[in-house]
């Protein structure tokens, strides 16, 4: 049964604007679960889950699973190193074995673009995207839009700023697509060989000094800097980049207004981040991760068939 | 001895002898005995009526995969060579990177032999520019082209050395045989899986940018320039490779070119939901690239039309994109590609579109064929250039299902193809 978001969570490029409300909506009162004494409720009682984690994490994998557990539902891990993909299973054939077992749901991360995509289409079960190559990586993006709205307001007119490697970020990719949605102006900074060459065709502004973006942002989203991209050539080295892109403190005093400070995680202190910007007064980046469960549980509530009108209770506070 | 075969009342076009008339072919002893109006029937002749149906000199493929040796179970000579006749071409030249590599005489004359066992479209190796197509040391291309290849080229990769690449050009001229380059330059291409642009943008798919191929279509102009040799660019799919084959053919530079049948009617978009069978390399391009090949065609700065026939296993499609072979099956839905994008919408003319596929093909790689003069091969394509159908990758004589056209309706169709004054294909 296919509930107000479809059968999947794919990522934010095919919801839209209402959708995103919605899940976002649904998310307040969920998140005032996990404020509780005794953080569960039975609404996914009976339902399995599937964690099939074909790369590493540890934090969206653990927000899943609390997600999950706080739902009631029944959860198993499948981590590609123990499992039979490094026997050399192909990923249909492992979700095809995995339904077979009458599961209800599968979570995925995969390191290829469209894997969770190509899962989706290949079986019953509902599928959330928990990250798949550079695509998108739509609770991430959802979490961060729920943050930036608990602190902004309206989104509408707001001014976000991505700050880092693009190219490879499937966290840019959601955010983008979600914040456009929900009317931001959205902004992407960084050296160009971390841009996608077409990047300005994406409805987006590029600043090209990281000076110039905190002359014009309410918020920055800075991502991580993975180590290889400086082995495989795509900057000078780590240090360079914290000289021209790294978001510290000297920058941020020259704004003229606060910057709200958001990271993915995990953190690069001192490559893309100062460690007084990442624990400083406008950072909401603990935040972000509380945010993160209840988020990740309103996405299992709607594919699961959860009604709507949740959200509207929950303003109306009857829940 | 066959017997003598009438094709009776089509309309044949034959570029070859600026010929586009109702008329009669007679083939004789594997050979045309006759061509044009009021032939009479021999005794004992089969006679076939065509009326209604075009006749052209036998359709010539000068870039396909066969995947034997080494991977008879996604293609083998006897099933391409026959998916090729489907198809409505009578001869093919099929690339080298088979397992092992088509570099030395044996492998030559093994694939020649299959083809000639298999009895459906006459199949012609290439053979390697490079041992093991490693791109190191320049393969034995003098004793292979005695055994019967008709063309070198590395493709599926690229010969980066531009001294090897220079070497083969001068070699070559000696055997005159085309040296046939798979432009790629792969340290802006690797890891790359489509178009470099906004839909790569858009998927979080790793592009390949136009310029991988340019540079290399621009250094192979100019090598053979200086060498004097004969270079055969492949599977060319940007405007500014045409720009700059467009140069090489001003300045009188021995420079020619194909443009594959998806690089004329698809774009980029087709990728869009990780679809894998539109997948290949180069991968299809943008609105404007598609315009500026038909143009390449309409006005002869891209010599042949080609399919890149590239059949995989259902299971090495079936996967996540960015780890999905490249390429797709062509040969029996190239043709009604060709008449759909390029002669129904007035891009080219029959007589053009004739001579892209048949003439100009035989010409560029010396093979015979290409004609339908008295005494040439008896080689013959009948096909419909109005019949409608939709692709049904079940039915197709390859074993490759890989195409991106799967569901699609095209308009023209191969009926009849003969190879050597014998039937090889009929349609039902």
């Amino acid at each position: 049964m296919a509930g107000p978001l479809g059968k999947d969570l794919l990522g934010l490029a095919p919801l839209s604007a209402d959708q995103i409300r919605l899940v976002l909506d649904t998310a307040v009162p969920f998140r005032e679960i996990s404020e509780r004494a005794i953080k569960k409720v039975p609404t996914l009682r009976g339902a399995t889950i599937v964690n099939l984690f074909f790369e590493a994490s540890t934090r969206t994998r653990i927000s899943f699973e609390f997600a999950e557990k706080r739902l009631s539902a029944d959860t198993v891990n499948v981590a590609s190193a123990n499992s039979s993909v490094s026997k050399g299973e192909t990923l249909v054939d492992t979700a095809r074995n995995l339904e077979a077992m009458k599961i209800d749901m599968v979570v995925i991360r995969h390191g290829a673009s469209g894997a969770a995509q190509f899962l989706a289409e290949r079986i019953e079960s509902n599928v959330i995207n928990a990250g798949d190559g550079t695509n998108e990586h739509p609770t991430q993006g959802l979490l961060d839009i729920l943050t930036l709205r608990n602190h902004l307001g309206d989104l509408t007119g707001r001014r976000i700023c991505i700050v880092g490697d693009v190219l490879h970020s499937r966290v840019a990719r959601s955010n983008i697509w979600g914040l456009t949605k929900l009317g931001a102006e959205v902004a992407v900074c960084g050296p160009r060989s971390l841009l996608p060459n077409a990047i300005g065709e994406m409805g987006v502004t590029v600043f090209d000094r990281i000076e110039e973006a905190v002359e014009w942002a309410d918020a920055f989203n800075v991502l991580r800097l993975q180590l290889e991209r400086m082995q495989a050539g795509y900057i000078p080295s780590l240090r360079e980049y914290n000289r021209v892109y790294g978001v510290t403190r000297a920058r941020l005093e020259k704004a003229p207004r606060d910057i709200l400070i958001l990271h993915p995680g995990p953190m690069n202190r001192g490559v893309e981040i100062d460690s007084d910007v990442a624990d400083g007064p406008h950072s909401v980046i603990l935040d972000q991760v509380t945010n993160g469960v209840a988020v990740r549980m309103a996405v299992l509530y709607l594919l699961a068939g959860g009604k709507p009108e949740l959200a509207e209770a929950a303003k109306k506070g009857v829940v | 001895m066959n017997r003598d075969l009438l094709l009776r009342g089509g309309r044949i076009v034959d570029p070859s002898q600026g010929m586009d008339a109702v008329g009669d072919v007679l083939l004789r002893d594997g050979r045309v005995e006759a061509c044009g109006s009021s032939i009479g029937t021999p005794d004992g002749a089969d006679v076939i009526d065509v009326s209604g149906l075009v006749v052209t000199p036998g359709m010539i493929d000068v870039h396909i995969h066969l995947r034997e040796p080494g991977r008879e179970d996604v293609e083998t000579i006897a099933t391409g060579a026959h998916s090729a006749a489907a198809g409505g071409f009578t001869g093919v030249c099929a690339m080298p990177n088979t397992k092992p590599v088509t570099d030395n005489q044996a492998v030559v004359g093994f694939v020649k032999r299959q083809g000639e066992a298999a009895g459906f479209a006459r199949v012609y190796p290439y053979g390697a520019i490079s041992v093991g197509q490693k791109g190191e040391t320049l393969a034995e291309i003098a004793e292979m082209a005695g055994a019967g290849a008709v063309a070198f080229s590395d493709d599926g990769r690229p010969v980066e050395s531009a001294q090897l690449m220079r070497t083969a050009l001068e070699y070559a001229r000696a055997f005159n045989v085309p040296i046939a380059e798979h432009c790629e330059d792969m340290t802006l291409a690797r890891g790359g899986s489509m178009n470099e642009g906004i839909m790569s943008a858009k998927l979080g798919l790793k592009g390949i940018p136009p310029e991988a191929e340019e540079i290399y279509v621009i250094r192979d102009i100019l090598l053979a320039k200086r060498t004097g040799g004969h270079i055969h660019l492949c599977h060319l799919s940007t405007k500014g490779s045409v720009e700059l084959v467009r140069w090489g053919k001003d300045r009188g530079i021995n420079v020619t070119s194909e443009v594959c049948s998806h690089h004329i009617s698809l774009t980029e978009d087709a990728v869009e939901g990780y679809n894998t069978n539109a997948k290949m390399n180069p991968p299809l391009r943008t609105a404007a690239d598609v315009e500026a090949l038909q143009q390449g065609l309409a006005d002869g700065t891209i010599d042949l039309l080609v399919t890149d026939h590239a059949p995989h296993h259902y299971d090495e499609k079936e996967r996540e994109f960015a780890d999905a072979p490249n390429g797709i099956v062509g040969l029996e839905t190239a043709l009604g590609i060709n008449c759909t994008y390029l002669l129904h919408r007035g891009i080219m003319t029959m007589s053009q579109m004739v001579d892209a596929m048949s003439c100009k093909p035989a010409k560029v790689f010396h093979l015979p064929g290409g004609t339908l003069a008295r005494g040439s091969l008896g080689d013959v394509t009948v096909f419909d250039p109005n019949r409608i159908w939709t692709v049904d990758p079940k039915a197709f004589k390859s074993k490759g299902r890989n195409t991106p056209y799967g569901g699609h309706q095209l308009t023209g169709q191969a009926r009849l193809t003969v190879v050597g004054g014998r039937v090889v294909y009929r349609a039902d």
